[in-house]
Formats: structure tokens, sequence, C-alpha cells
């Protein structure tokens, strides 16, 4: 066997070696060393996302095992963009006594659900996926429960790691069922197998119940409130973005490429799970008074809408859904960044409590202005380019209806955007959030959130470029 | 980019200037001298119109310039103006001009007052030049989340009510529009999203029946079609005065033109079946927006209804399909944007005296602030269509226009309709009446005083262009009429 071919998996190595090396550097540096720990990580980091940035020619290595295809590139930087940006949020939060020892685990159990979500988005293979998509989820809720000794994260570490090894556990099964029916677990091969017999549809139903638990779709989305809430605010927006990101290009990826034959099943599917994680998660939203259960039904709609480039199944739609994670990256981690830094350093997340915070953080207040106005889909912020080519691909299909009800709870999403806003904004307090000072990092991961929000839509080249190597997928 | 898209970036670099300004005096030079520009070069744009037209270039769009900006998608950024469209950047230009002049001594937070205020009329003036289905969009939604913050912070009343019940409709509006666009798009089969692209080619009919209604409808909730005018009245009531002038006298016209220049113009089949049904919605904002008005008394909420009432006006003429009834719904469009944008600062500058916007605690002020009474008399005349101010030549074309229809059910609608120029006098007389002459309500209104120079340039400067439309309007309709025609060309074809 040539082994050479291994080096082929660049961006899984480079990752590797990383990782390898902050744990290395983590046990083995002195207190004085350690100083520096967070920042040689971020330069380490940065630098395999700039390394990793250029697509290559595709390739199948492993006997099959591994697919890479140029546009997954783009995905695997934008998660990478996005650790980095999470990273830099949580660096004052891992500066503190109580969680520098816990240094890092942190770093090495989140890239280590990078490195199983590189995997999982290469795979060519079910078991592959499967490794790749259990070790995403393990150190997932490793992190949930990073702070043990608060109850409510350690319930949410409890809450996703059942959920997630139940889900986990379905799909297993209907692996096995697709193993049977057509005795192998190759994609490229499963692509003819799969005629639409009813065993194989009962196969994929179980299947495709764990991605859409990953993706926290309605009717499998129960956990997501209670576990973005109790989770450290940086691993929430983590697992809402990076997550969240990686699992829909799977799902698109799986559908078109593996389940093509089974397009007349899985279109109605989907179709009423857009119509329904919309709706019901924009109608709990309303009512949620916590800012982090509030993103989270935010979050859930969102990927809500998300579905409505996968239903189209076309290229257009691939590259609709690459660049809207892209865009729902930047602008969800500014929201995350601004509350985790008021979280951090005053315990409030509350909406009400947000009353009359633009007197005292008007910078605070404007950032998080443009990612919640950005989610709601209004121009010029990049927010409304991505839901515009979300739309216009499922409408090139012909599902106006669908997006005609998507559009009508884009009106409801923006009245619950509106009230954090007005919440900021009109709304009078007396005793407003006090002046928070923001450490370098965070501000750098603002600074990066709010170009991306405001520059990604106006600027097409980033689109157009994820546009000319999606097809082919 | 051609000259045209300075129309957006002078807004842009006042946003910078705003941005950039410590002091109420810096801010408020930087607006004066944006709104002066755009005044000048919306001067300039007209005159070099003319020149272009009478050197005899009959294109459809002159100065026309288009750059590719999403490709996979046609969307370009393509932009070009027409009669219509200069007609109404002139008006916006006015309406900036003097809204900055009204808002002169805006408190609190002045230096995001004006950012917004900006960010408004960069929506407003993008929205004109656009002539590609995506842009156009992309700017009237620009146009309409300020209008959050703007009646929400500045606002008075129930604000926070009005604010959100206004951006909520108007986005549902823009909801529609947007399936009505991506129909239009996919529809028609179309490799550009151009409008006169789009109009070279069709939508097969069965398509345009569901399409021209949301596309229609969609604008038509800007345009205050009943019964989605409902937003009107209180965001135009609680926002603040240079917001009410701009979102009145400009906004409300996006409706009218986009029904013209989208819905009706790549559709026409379907607005020939479908018109009857929206000449009754419109004919019903027409009377009952004046009736409603007789039973206010809140100035604002007087205005505001009649607002609905002229508006609504605007899209019935449109839907009558012919080259008169067009030609004055441009008109009404001009003179309704001046008259209701005067009657706003006029109202804003009494209620910053009184602070009461209520007729019945007011009465006899034409003896105190003699100024404004005086104008805000003009401003009614206007109003109820007295010949030499703007309203008469506008409403007389309409009626003129819609008569020609000489079936019954459009001569009964047409009858209703002219029914509004009667109870429009009644509401503005009896307002008058009441509050500027009338007896003195309160002792303390005795000592009010009079306007200040930047109240009267922003009063003198709105009723110099409503005596100029209303005693010159051939100037206007010379430019409009060349326009009118291709779309109306469309519609009887």
């Amino acid at each position: 066997m040539d082994y050479s071919s291994f080096l082929q998996m660049r961006e899984e190595f480079s990752l590797l070696g990383v990782m390898i090396f902050l744990l290395i550097y983590d046990i083995f540096a002195g207190e004085k060393g350690l100083k520096y720990f967070q920042p040689v990580a971020l330069v380490l980091l940065t630098a395999h996302t700039i390394i990793n940035c250029v697509p290559r020619d595709a390739f199948v290595i492993a006997g099959g095992m591994f697919h890479y295809v140029p546009v997954q590139t783009y995905v695997k930087s934008i998660l990478n963009i996005g650790t980095l940006i999470v990273l830099l949020q949580a660096h004052k939060f891992l500066n503190e006594d109580a969680n520098r020892i816990k240094r890092g685990e942190f770093y090495f159990l989140t890239l280590s659900t990078l490195l199983g979500m590189y995997f999982m988005i290469s795979s060519g293979n079910f078991l592959m996926f499967f490794i790749g998509l259990e070790t995403a989820s393990i150190p997932m809720a490793t992190l949930v429960a990073f702070d043990k000794y608060n109850r409510k994260s350690a319930e949410a570490g409890a809450k996703y790691i059942l959920s997630a090894v139940f889900a986990s556990s379905i799909s297993v099964f209907g692996m096995s069922l697709i193993y049977g029916s057509t005795g192998t677990l190759y994609f490229t091969d499963l692509a003819t197998l799969i005629t639409g017999t009813p065993l194989q549809i009962m196969a994929f139903v179980f299947f495709v119940v764990g991605l859409f638990f990953k993706i926290s779709l309605v009717p499998f989305h129960l956990w997501t409130a209670d576990v973005y809430e109790g989770a450290q605010t940086n691993i929430t927006s983590y697992l809402s973005v990076i997550s969240k990101g990686s699992a829909v290009f799977v799902l698109f990826t799986l559908l078109v490429k593996v389940f093509g034959n089974l397009s007349n099943q899985w279109q109605p599917i989907l179709y009423g799970m857009a119509i329904a994680s919309i709706t019901v998660a924009n109608l709990f939203a309303i009512r949620q008074q916590n800012l982090k259960r509030f993103l989270a039904f935010s979050s859930i709609s969102q990927a809500g809408y998300i579905l409505l480039a996968i239903i189209s199944g076309s290229a257009m739609g691939m590259a609709s859904l690459v660049y809207y994670v892209l865009v729902y990256m930047f602008s969800n981690l500014a929201a995350f960044g601004v509350i985790s830094i008021i979280e951090e350093r005053t315990s409030k997340v509350r909406m009400d409590e947000y009353n009359g915070l633009y007197q005292t953080n008007p910078r605070l207040s404007f950032v998080m202005m443009l990612a919640l106005f950005s989610l709601a889909g209004i121009p010029p912020f990049a927010g409304f380019f991505s839901k515009f080519f979300v739309f216009s691909a499922a409408a090139a299909h012909g599902y106006y209806v669908l997006v005609f009800v998507a559009l009508l709870n884009t009106i409801i999403s923006l009245y619950y955007y509106l009230l954090v806003i007005k919440a900021m904004f009109l709304n009078k307090n007396d005793n407003p959030i006090e002046v928070v000072k923001s450490d370098v990092a965070v501000k750098i991961s603002l600074v990066v959130c709010t170009l991306g929000i405001l520059l990604v839509g106006l600027f097409s080249t980033i689109y157009t470029q994820i546009s000319a190597l999606s097809f082919g997928f | 980019m051609n000259f045209l898209s300075l129309f957006v970036l002078i807004p842009v670099l006042m946003m910078a200037g705003l941005f950039l300004s410590n002091s109420r005096k810096q801010l408020l030079s930087v607006m004066t001298t944006g709104a002066i520009l755009l005044m000048i070069f919306s001067g300039v744009l007209t005159y070099m119109y003319f020149a272009e037209r009478a050197a005899g270039n009959l294109a459809t769009m002159v100065f026309t310039a288009d750059t590719v900006w999403y490709a996979p998608f046609n969307i370009h950024y393509s932009v070009g103006v027409d009669g219509i469209s200069v007609a109404m950047l002139i008006l916006t230009s006015i309406i900036v001009f003097t809204g900055v002049f009204a808002s002169w001594k805006i408190d609190p937070l002045p230096k995001e007052f004006f950012l917004w205020f900006s960010l408004l009329s960069i929506g407003v003036y993008g929205f004109f030049i656009s002539t590609d289905l995506f842009t156009m969009f992309m700017y009237y939604e620009i146009a309409l989340i300020p209008m959050y913050l703007l009646i929400g912070i500045w606002g008075t009343g129930k604000k926070e009510y009005a604010a959100m019940k206004l951006t909520l409709m108007l986005m549902g509006g823009s909801a529609l529009l947007l399936v009505g666009i991506l129909g239009i798009y996919y529809g028609s089969g179309a490799t550009t999203m151009n409008i006169l692209e789009i109009a070279k080619l069709h939508i097969p009919v069965e398509l345009q029946y569901y399409f021209f209604p949301l596309t229609f409808t969609g604008f038509g909730v800007l345009g205050a079609m009943f019964p989605f005018h409902t937003w009107s009245p209180d965001g135009h009531a609680s926002a603040p005065t240079a917001v009410s002038m701009l979102h009145a006298g400009v906004l409300m016209k996006l409706g009218g033109y986009g029904c013209f220049r989208v819905a009706m113009y790549l559709m026409p089949q379907a607005a020939h079946e479908l018109a009857w049904i929206f000449l009754i919605l419109t004919g019903i904002s027409v009377v009952y927006g004046a009736f409603a008005a007789i039973h206010q008394t809140d100035l604002k909420y007087i205005n505001a209804y009649s607002s609905v009432s002229h508006c609504g006006l605007v899209l019935f003429a449109i839907l009558m399909m012919n080259e008169t009834a067009a030609t004055g719904a441009i008109l009404q469009m001009l003179s309704h944007g001046l008259t209701t944008a005067l009657f706003f600062a006029l109202i804003g500058m009494i209620y910053g005296r009184t602070h009461t916007r209520l007729i019945t605690e007011m009465g006899g002020l034409m003896k105190v602030i003699p100024f404004l009474g005086v104008c805000f008399v003009i401003a009614g005349l206007g109003s109820l269509g007295l010949p030499s101010l703007s309203g008469f030549v506008a409403e007389m074309t309409i009626f003129v226009g819609s008569f020609q229809h000489t079936d019954m059910f459009h001569r009964v609608l047409t009858i209703l309709a002219c029914s509004s120029i009667v109870i429009t006098a009644v509401y503005i007389l009896r307002m008058v009446g009441k509050f500027l002459l009338g007896k003195m309500q309160d002792p303390h209104h005795e000592e009010l005083k009079d306007a200040t120079w930047y109240e009267r340039i922003s009063v003198v400067t709105l009723l110099f262009f409503m005596f100029a439309l209303g005693s010159a309007p051939f100037w206007v309709s010379d430019m409009i009429h060349h326009s009118v025609l291709p779309v109306i060309g469309q519609l009887i074809k």
C-alpha cells in the first residue's frame, strides 16, 4: 500500500499537528512558557487556516474512504475561521484562574471536534462518516459540561451526550439497514444501488435523523435551548455555528450524492421540516427572555432557512448553502461575542437587563444590532444577500409556496430581533449594564465579524468563488 | 458606476462626515452641504435630461450604466433614469433638503438621527435610479429599516407600538414583493434582472395571475392601499418631523412608482384582468382615507389619513391605464409629496411651540404665529386642489384621464373618487378654522414666537415648488410624458 497518498489529507494532518503540538506544549511547558500558550495556539491555528485556504484538485484516497472535492476547502476554511473567532472570544475566559489549568483541554477538545468534522465532510464511506460524526460529538459533550461545578453546565452536558448518543445509535441502525440492503457502505457504489425499495427508505429515514439532530431541526430540536443556555457561552456559539455548519454541508452532499435516487422521498420531508423548523422556532423565540435561549431558537429557524438551499439539490443550492453558512457564522458569532463578553463581566443575559445598553456601551450595542439585522436579512448587511440566494435557489425549482412561507416567517423573526434592538436602544433604564471593557482578543473577533457582516455581501467575489467550485460538488 | 450613483454616494459620504463630526454645528454643516449638493445635482440632472431628449435620444432610460454584480444570479448593478425617476429624484432632494432644516434642533442624539436619516435617503435615491429588480428591492429594504429606530427613538406618542407596526407591515409587503420578483425572474426565463430586458420577454399569463397580485400588493402596502394602510396613520403620527416628511413625501411614492414600473410594466395581461380588484381597493382608500381624516382631532393623524387618501389616488390613477391618468398619477406623486411634507413640517413646528397637536386644545394661533399660519392655510388649499397650486393640476389630470373610460364600472368609481375632493375640503377647512382662527384656547399660546430662519427656509422652499408645479406644470408633464408611454404602450398592446 502506498502510504504517501495519505499526505494528500493536508488539512487533517496540519490540524492534527497543531493539536499534538499544543497537547505536548501544555503538558511540558513550565509556568513561564504557559503564559504564551494562547497566543501560540492562535498563531498556529491562523497559520493552519491560511495555508489550507487554497482549493486543490479533487481526489479519492484510502480506497474510496476519503473523498476530496474543492468546495470542501471553503467549508473547512469557514469552520477554521469560525473556530478562530470562538477561541479569540474565549481568550479571557480561559485566562481566569479557575480555568487556566483546563486551558489545554479546551483547545484540544475543540480542535478534536473540528478534526471530526473534517473527516465527516470528506468521508466517502459511511464508516468514515460515523467516525467523523462521533469524533465531533463526544468531545463536544465534554465541552458543554466544561464548567463542571456549574449545575446548569453539567446538566447541559448530560442532556447533550444522551440525546447525541441516542441520535447516533438510530443513525447507525439506519446505516446497518443500508448495508443490509445493498451490501456496501461506499458512497459511490450506493448512489446506484439505492433504488428506493421500502427497506432503503426506512434505512434512509433512520440514518438522516442523526444529522437532523446535529442541525437541530424541528422535531429534533428539543435539546437545543437547554444545552445552549447551560453551556459556557463560547461553547454555545461554537455549537451553533461550527457544528451546525458542518452538518448541513454533509447533509447536502449525502442527500444528493448517495440518496439522489430517493429525491422524491426526501424532498417532501425537507419541505415539511423547513416549514416546521422555521415556524416553530420563530414562535418560541418570541417568548424567550434569556438571550442564549433566544439565539438557540433563532439558530433553529436559521437552520430551517438553510433547508431551502438543500431542497433544490442543485449547484446553485450548494453555493447558496456555503455562502449562507459563512454569513450566518459572522452574524451569529458577533451576537454571541457581545453576549459572552457581557455575561462574563456582569453575568447578565436577560433581555430586560439589556435595556438602555446603548447609553453605556454604544459600540457593543452597535455590533449586536448589525448582527441581528444581518440575521434578520436586512440590507445592506450580508444576511440579506445570503437569504436572497437561498430563496432564489428554492424558487428556481418552483418552490414558491415554501419561499412564501419562509418569507412570512422573516417578518416574525424581524419582530423578535427588533425586540432586542428595542431593549438596547429604545427602552429606558435607570440602572443599565455598566461600561464593559473588552480585551484585545474579543475586539479583534468582533471587528472581524463586523467586517464580515458589512463586506461579504457587498463584494460579490466571495460568492462567485464559491459558486465557481460548486459545480460537481 | 456612472454619475447617477452620486445620488447614493453623496449620502454615503455624508454618513462618513457625520461619523467624524463632534458638535452639532459640524453635523449640521455636513447635512446642509450634502443636501445642497444633492439639490444642485438634481437640477443639473434635470437640465441634462432635457438636453438629452432635445438631442433626440428616445431610449426609455437614459444615462444607463451596467456593472455585473452577482454573475451566477444575473444580478447587475444597473442604473438609468427616465422622466419619472428624474421627477422623483428632484422631489427627494427637495424633501431631504427641507427635512434637514426642519430637524435643526433635533434632540437627543443628533448624530445618530442624521446618520439614520442619511441611510433612509440612500434607500430612496437608490430605488429611483435602479433599473435592476434586485438592486431596486435592496434599496427598498434599506429605506425601511432605519424607520424603526427613527420613530422608536425620536418619535412622540405611542412611538414604540407605531414603529414596530410600521416596520413589520412594510416588511410584510416586501416579503410579498420578493416572491413576486423571484416569480418574474424565473417565470420570464430571463437571463438578467434588468427591468427593461424583462419587459421585452413574455411571462406566461397563468404565472402572471399569481405574481401580479403579489407584486402589486407588495408595493401597494407602501402606497397605503386599503386594507394595508393601517401602518400609515400611526407611523406618521409618531414619527419625528423630518421623518414624517420624508416618509409621507417620498417613501410612499416608492409604492406607486414600483406598482407602475414593476408590476404593471412587466405583467400587463394580468394587470388588465385583475385591475378591477385593485381599483376597488384603491377607491376605498381614497374615500375612506378622506372620511377618516374628518374624524381625527390630532393634526398629524388628519394629515396621515389625508395621505392615505391622496396616495390611494395615485394607485387609482395608475390602474386606469391610460396616458392622461398615468401622467396625472405622477403629478399627484409630486404634488402630494410637496404638500404633505409642508404639512408635516408645519405641524412639527407648531407642535414644537404648543406641545399639543390636538385641534381642540388650540385656537386663534393665526394671530400669534402669522407666518406659520398663513403657510398652513396655503398648504391646506393646495391639498384640497385650489388652482395655481400643485394639487389642482394633478387631480384634474387624473379625473380627466379616468373619465375617458366609458363603462359603468370605471365611471362610478371615478365619480366616487371625485367626491374625495369635497371631503378633503371639509376636513381642511374645519381644521384651519378651528385651530388657526377660532378662539384662543390656552393663554400660554399668547407668547408663542413665529418661525425661525431655518424653519422659514424649509417652508418657503416647499411653497416655492408647490407654486412652481401648480402654475407651470407643463415642464414636468413634458418630462414625464415620454416616460409614461412605454409602460402604457405595454399595457394597451
